[in-house]
């Protein structure tokens, strides 16, 4: 349960897939004008990491890994290349089917959340987690807690970056500065205020 | 006959004035700037902690964008429109696995150190953008060129960020010190924030401010 524990705090602050890993850097930067667009598409990162990482753990350890296929009786095939193409695979065509699904059973939902999800597939931080979950050797429940940290670390920064940019419209940077420059240093500055977290232990 | 005589006394004439040339040209001076190719960066600023890790990440993607810009463009007749997104997807995760299984390979040390990061090639935006917005209306050699081109240029702005971070952060340049040991001795003091993730986000913000105030004062 500790190790759990650890493992959601960590990847919410100290190990912030966005901004200790640099993943899903090309929607935080265009998304983050707007605090309302930005919190949809946070909580949609979220909802899609939540259901691909443990799926992707499902496919990895079941198919792919060395000697998971000794069920069917081939232990000696090690078919681990292939996750990067089968894990693609497997986060366009859930959230394809999170995208039908929604537009069946909430409308509402769909219009404020629809734009979005076909921009989550190209977004590295989905990738990443999962590829990261496979290198770390997680349980599948610790997939599971990982995926809903990573999600809403990757929420938490890209909504509080909205935040800081309502702000910094009024505030007089110098002329190269402005727009992505500043973006950047204050990423580097929240960058920061997260990896104090790494201070705290459990035991 | 004047044409061929001015092709064999003057080769780099002719050469500038070839499509390959301007393409290439256009990726590497005119449509560099570091805030658009940071845009397509974005994963790999993770290994920009060493040189070395750098180039050798810098290498991989150069050939991963070039090759896929030749593949998918000599495919492009052949491609339906719809699923042409999942065919380039395919044919960039073939290529980047490639390049893994080399990287392991050859250079298993380095590979252990970019970690999920090679990976990580496959959603890179610059990679997906060449291929959808030149290689599928050009033919393969431009194409190629324009992949490698863009590859270069991308890569020199991932070095200019290692080279930054090795240097202020553990004062080495490829793995090798730099920095006289008197210096030292006078209380400088390596700037271990450079090698933690803030350091790289500033680190380009200031590339940037200064790309910005040196292209307005040009204007």
């Amino acid at each position: 349960m500790e190790s759990l524990i650890s493992i959601a705090l960590n990847s919410v602050f100290v190990g912030n897939i966005l901004l200790a890993y640099f993943l899903g850097m090309c929607s935080f930067l265009a998304i983050s004008k707007n605090m309302k667009t930005a919190t949809g598409l946070g909580i949609g990162v979220l909802c899609v990491l939540t259901i691909t990482t443990p799926a992707n753990w499902l496919i990895y350890n079941r198919l792919l890994a060395p000697g998971a296929l000794a069920w069917a009786g081939l232990a000696q095939l090690n078919l681990s290349y292939l996750k990067l193409v089968l894990f693609i695979a497997t986060i366009a065509a859930i959230v394809q089917g999170l995208e039908m699904l929604i537009d069946r059973f909430s409308p509402a939902l769909y219009a404020a959340l629809g734009v979005f999800l076909p921009l989550i597939t190209v977004n590295c931080a989905i990738l990443g987690v999962s590829l990261f979950m496979v290198e770390r050797d997680y349980t599948f429940t610790e997939s599971v807690v990982y995926g809903v940290g990573s999600g809403a670390g990757w929420a938490l920064a890209i909504i509080s970056m909205s935040a800081i940019q309502q702000k910094l419209r009024y505030a007089d940077a110098p002329e190269g500065l402005k727009g992505f420059a500043i973006n950047m240093i204050t990423t580097g500055l929240m960058a920061m205020g997260f990896m104090l977290f790494a201070g705290i232990s459990l035991e | 006959m004047e044409k061929v005589n001015e092709v064999l006394l003057k080769p780099w004439k002719f050469l500038r004035r070839t499509k390959s040339y301007k393409e290439v040209a256009r990726a590497l001076w005119e449509a560099n700037p570091i805030s658009k190719q940071i845009l397509g960066i974005c994963s790999t600023l993770a290994v920009t902690v060493q040189m070395k890790t750098a180039l050798v990440m810098c290498f991989g993607l150069t050939l991963v964008v070039a090759f896929s810009s030749l593949t998918i463009s000599l495919m492009r007749r052949v491609i339906p429109k719809n699923i042409r997104i999942m065919a380039e997807v395919i044919v960039i995760a073939t290529l980047v696995i490639i390049a893994d299984e080399l990287l392991k390979a050859f250079m298993y040390e380095t590979s252990k150190q970019l970690s999920v990061f090679v990976g990580l090639i496959i959603t890179n935006c610059i990679v997906l953008g060449r291929t959808e917005g030149y290689a599928l209306m050009n033919p393969p050699f431009r194409s190629f060129m324009d992949g490698l081109a863009n590859g270069i240029g991308y890569s020199s702005v991932l070095m200019g960020v290692a080279f930054a971070r090795e240097l202020l952060g553990s004062g080495k340049l490829f793995g090798h010190p730099v920095i006289p040991a008197g210096v030292y001795e006078w209380g400088y003091i390596n700037n271990g924030l450079m090698l933690l993730a803030p350091g790289a986000f500033i680190i380009i913000g200031l590339f940037v401010w200064l790309e910005q105030t040196l292209l307005s004062k040009k204007k």
